[in-house]
């Protein structure tokens, strides 16, 4: 965007945002708000503590495994139903059920399946990010041209071949899209998580911070997410990009 | 005039060895014959075109010579053994080119090679021949976006060559690039037959093209899809190539082919 002629770098709106923050909260409009500075000096306050680093450690750990779950298993198996009308018939009901389902609500049911451990938290995890995932693998394979499939097997592609040489790279454009939503959607389902299964990590936190009243607390660690689940969200659609150039040439 | 004319059955050219011969075939969609109880032969080293209105089941032919359909009955045959599925033996060139968009023309090129495992600077050595040959070199970086259509199909062409198959099937394959480049491909195509010692089946809906690529002409007409003529042109093969579109020969197998398939044309 252009402003009186300067190009003005990206998000340059946080600014704007920032500073109306920074006005309502000096305002003292309501302790819910208190000021940015106030905010980012509790930030950099909390973020060397050991409590803070634990809490990461915890969540970051259900994070990363949940998301490696519903990647490494979501992936194949919407590649799998795009091709085969069998697999698709029987699992597709289930996908969008679960896609739409209050997820929130089947948290006390991986309670009693699983315990009140990181189990259960890993698995919440895995159920928010992997259908949107399997749902766009899914739709990825059923666009790819019919062609490249007979030219693979006309040179004699394996089944192997065929999955890894063509199914995968025809439909990942769209698999990099279902991933980067799913991975926002782990972010939710990981505080989620954490807050109603067993407290710990962030979600303690959050759980700490707000019954105490330590709005500064609470908007610091919750500034941190974002920009963790941003920073993230922001590194897939930049390799969204790099595939960009032959996804509308397919 | 030089015109072989004769019923599919008696089909028999003496003239040279068969490379590819189709059976009987017949391939039905549901209560859909798509071909019916049809007979054809291909000799060895020479161009066979495959002509008809459209819906005619040329290119349901083709893919089951290639192995990628499977007929409802009848065989078909490749240097003597029957023919199970796609092989080595058979290459094919797709009417919209079916390049990997990801992929450069170097990967693409040796992209056949890669599914026989063939090892990487061995399959890149055979593609970098075969993509200078059909003209591209300097482009062995480029992504297929990047060329325009023509080029596309020159590499389409390269990796069917690179394989080194000995049929070479072609469905429709400058029905996709534009006039001018079509009329240097089919030049080009001509050399090709006459260098590379490949039999070649080409699908075309252009009575020109086939005319004028030709050896032999298989006319197929639908509803059912049979062989209702076969033609070998034979006074101009081996004249220069700009002479052959003014020869009378071709001409009146042009108008004639023409007059034979005007009726079905809707």
């Amino acid at each position: 965007m252009k402003l009186f002629g300067y190009n003005l770098p990206g998000m340059s709106s946080l600014i704007i945002w920032g500073l109306l923050w920074e006005l309502i909260g000096q305002l003292d409009v309501t302790f819910f708000v208190p000021p940015l500075s106030e905010v980012l000096a509790t930030l950099f306050e909390i973020i060397g503590t050991p409590a803070f680093l634990k809490a990461l450690g915890e969540t970051g750990y259900a994070f990363v495994v949940g998301v490696f779950f519903a990647v490494f298993i979501g992936i194949p198996v919407g590649i799998l139903m795009g091709r085969s009308r069998l697999l698709d018939e029987l699992l597709l009901p289930w996908v969008n059920v679960f896609l739409s389902a209050p997820l929130t609500a089947l948290v006390p049911v991986l309670m009693v399946l699983f315990g009140f451990g990181m189990k259960s938290i890993i698995i919440t995890t895995t159920l928010f990010a992997i259908w949107i995932i399997i749902l766009n693998s899914r739709a990825g394979v059923k666009q790819i041209n019919r062609s490249l499939v007979e030219m693979a097997k006309s040179f004699g592609a394996s089944p192997a071949d065929a999955f890894f040489k063509i199914y995968f790279w025809a439909a990942l454009p769209e698999i990099l899209g279902g991933v980067r939503i799913g991975v926002i959607r782990a972010v939710k389902g990981v505080i989620i998580g954490q807050l109603l299964i067993s407290i710990v990590g962030f979600g303690a936190l959050f759980e700490l911070y707000s019954s105490n009243f330590l709005m500064a607390h609470f908007w610091a660690v919750l500034i941190v997410l974002f920009a963790l689940a941003f920073t993230i969200a922001e590194f897939l659609a930049y390799l969204e990009r790099r595939v960009a150039y032959y996804a509308a040439k397919r | 005039m030089s015109l072989i004319k004769e019923a599919p059955a008696t089909a028999e050219p003496a003239l040279s060895e068969i490379a590819v011969s189709v059976r009987n075939i017949s391939k039905n969609y549901g209560a859909v014959e798509a071909l019916k109880d049809l007979t054809l032969e291909f000799p060895r080293g020479q161009l066979t075109s495959l002509l008809g209105p459209s819906g005619c089941g040329k290119t349901t032919l083709l893919k089951i010579i290639a192995g990628l359909l499977e007929p409802t009955s009848g065989e078909v045959e490749v240097n003597g053994k029957p023919v199970t599925g796609p092989g080595p033996n058979r290459a094919f060139v797709f009417q919209d080119f079916a390049l990997l968009p990801w992929a450069t023309v170097m990967r693409n090129v040796a992209f056949g090679l890669e599914l026989r495992s063939i090892n990487k600077s061995k399959r890149e050595d055979i593609a970098a021949k075969y993509i200078k040959e059909v003209g591209l070199g300097g482009f062995e970086n480029s992504y297929p976006h990047e060329l325009s259509g023509g080029m596309r199909q020159r590499v389409g062409l390269a990796r069917a060559l690179s394989v080194d198959a000995k049929v070479l099937l072609m469905d429709e394959p400058f029905s996709a690039v534009d006039e001018q480049t079509r009329r240097k491909f089919q030049e080009d195509l001509l050399g090709l037959v006459q260098n590379e010692n490949k039999t070649f089946i080409f699908v075309t809906h252009s009575i020109e093209e086939a005319v004028y690529v030709s050896d032999q002409i298989a006319i197929l007409l639908p509803r059912p899809s049979r062989v209702s003529e076969i033609i070998r042109p034979s006074g101009f093969r081996h004249k220069d190539h700009d002479q052959i579109r003014r020869d009378p020969e071709y001409l009146d197998i042009v108008d004639d082919i023409w007059a034979s398939l005007r009726s079905y044309v809707e």
